[in-house]
């Protein structure tokens, strides 16, 4: 290019006053081919944060339902009761005493407590007031058995050696109770995981739809890649890099925020320990601790719709670039 | 170095645009591609630059039957070819020379290897003081010399060019032909397309005139 013709620079009068202006300093952050930041990827990345968010309250809500059922259902599973009923002839006190023995001699049960005569009284107050005498009422005696965590004692055995050594005794292992509230716990829990499924799918379809709007501002650049001679793999590599940096920043803007928001929640109910409503709300629902595996569970969601971002990306790429040959 | 063997192109279940076309375009060969509005002169371009595939015929560039190439293939194809749209298409995100530089960067090369490079050639077509604007602020003639500067700073064996004066007064016309007769003098095959008939009279050049869908070869 040392022709004397070429060295003459082209002079555009045309041009804007701006133009004189020597321009020669490189700027910094000029370079990314796919624009770094655009009225289409802040509205993308507003979607997914909002999507992620409500997907992560539901997955949130999901994992503490499940806790709470589980934690329902071992509660009741945990204990047992032996009711001792009066018989004409027999002394109550004696038989609770020896009820007790034969329950404390079984393996596997981590504590005996039988109620008291006062106790038991105590328990019939809300239905006959007090200030009576319950001496001449037939009334049964309980004791409250407590099975060791993880363990499986013979409750078959040992309802056997009561009825056998004492007239008047059964026992009430809950069985009734605990179906009831395994029903409910897998209803709530399946009610809760067809909800997860909506809410994610309405995510992935958001997100998809938002990822090609926001695509479709892009076409021209591939186009311009395409023809001056990049490869698929390169033009695709570009866009899928792009827009999984944006769904990670609008997944873990919303994930972030879901994650808080239990965390308060945690806090909240810290606060209130103690308090009557704090405990009918941690009897139904347990704490608001999600734990790791909930926490675990909304980081995974946060990169699977990063992931949805960029395989969108991706997808439309190869699209755009099948519709332009 | 281009072979066209009774191509014919159609859009759809309409009517043959190009019909029965057969033609070369030699190495070092330069060429004016001519013809009415609607004859045709961009379907072909599209043809040439592999952004259509004909509806019948061969085409065969750089010795390669371009129907049989893979996506890859033909990506290493369009590198020997410089394109020069009617409408630019450079990107309005980056600066001009981040525009020039793109088929290097597409290329894998580092910037390091480029920078001087596409600086040379910015300041060769008069954009030495404008080459960290953006194409929005820049003006039609310097819209289309930096175009052009994009379709040649690898090096096309093949230059296309869709009515590269059409933006630009006569003046500035004359410039840009010398710069592509001085490309062409360095070894690279030239095809304008234009209906320019004054800057066709600038040069005696092989004419292709697309006329109702053919093709008449001037020599």
């Amino acid at each position: 290019m040392s022709d004397a013709a070429m060295t003459s620079e082209p002079h555009d009068e045309t041009a804007p006053a701006s133009s004189a202006m020597p321009d020669t300093a490189m700027p910094a952050g000029d370079r990314a081919i796919v624009p770094a930041d655009s009225i289409a990827g802040r509205a993308l990345v507003a979607v997914i944060a909002i999507m992620t968010f409500l997907a992560a309250l539901t997955l949130g809500a999901v994992v503490l339902i499940r806790a709470a059922a589980s934690e329902w259902q071992s509660d009741v599973a945990r204990e047992v009761t032996i009711q001792i009923k009066p018989v004409s002839g027999r002394n109550i006190d004696a038989d609770v005493s020896k009820a007790a023995d034969i329950a404390t001699g079984l393996a596997g049960v981590a504590g005996v407590r039988p109620y008291s005569r006062a106790e038991s009284a105590r328990l019939l107050e809300p239905w006959l007031g007090t200030g009576l005498t319950l001496d001449d009422l037939p009334v049964p005696r309980l004791i409250v058995v407590r099975i060791a965590t993880d363990a499986t004692p013979d409750l078959a055995a040992l309802a056997k050696a009561l009825t056998d050594q004492i007239p008047g005794a059964s026992l009430d292992d809950h069985r009734g109770w605990i179906d009831r509230m395994r029903a409910m716990g897998r209803t709530a829990v399946a009610i809760g995981l067809g909800l997860l499924v909506l809410v994610l799918a309405a995510t992935t379809l958001s997100v998809t739809f938002a990822t090609g709007g926001a695509m479709a501002a892009n076409r021209a650049i591939i186009e311009v890649l395409h023809f001056v001679g990049a490869k698929d793999a390169f033009i695709a590599a570009q866009f899928q890099r792009h827009f999984l940096l944006l769904g990670l920043k609008g997944g873990v803007i919303g994930g972030v925020a879901a994650m808080l928001l239990f965390a308060l929640a945690g806090l909240f109910g810290d606060w209130f320990k103690g308090t009557a409503g704090e405990e009918q709300v941690s009897a139904l629902f347990g704490s608001f601790a999600l734990g790791p595996e909930g926490y675990g569970a909304i980081v995974g969601l946060i990169a699977l719709i990063a992931a949805v971002t960029a395989g969108t990306s991706r997808v439309t790429v190869y699209r755009t670039l099948g519709s332009i040959e | 170095m281009v072979r066209f063997e009774n191509v014919g192109l159609r859009y759809g279940l309409g009517p043959e645009v190009l019909r029965d076309l057969s033609f070369r375009v030699d190495p070092h060969s330069f060429q004016f591609l001519t013809g009415p509005s609607g004859a045709g002169k961009t379907s072909l371009l599209r043809l040439l630059y592999l952004s259509l595939k004909p509806t019948r015929g061969l085409i065969t560039l750089f010795g390669h039957d371009v129907a049989t190439l893979s996506p890859d293939a033909l990506a290493t194809l369009r590198r020997r070819v410089g394109i020069v749209f009617q409408d630019f298409r450079l990107l309005d995100h980056i600066s001009t020379y981040e525009n020039v530089a793109l088929p290097l960067r597409v290329l894998g090369r580092e910037e390091a290897s480029y920078r001087d490079e596409v600086m040379e050639l910015l300041h060769w077509v008069g954009l030495g003081e404008r080459m960290w604007a953006r194409p929005p602020v820049l003006s039609g003639g310097e819209k289309q010399r930096a175009a052009i500067a994009r379709a040649v700073i690898a090096r096309p064996q093949l230059l296309l060019a869709d009515e590269p004066t059409g933006n630009v007064d006569p003046v500035l016309a004359r410039r840009l032909l010398r710069l592509f007769i001085e490309l062409n003098k360095s070894g690279t095959s030239v095809v304008i397309a234009t209906h320019d008939i004054a800057l066709m009279d600038l040069l005696d050049a092989r004419r292709l005139v697309l006329h109702e869908g053919r093709m008449h070869i001037y020599e």
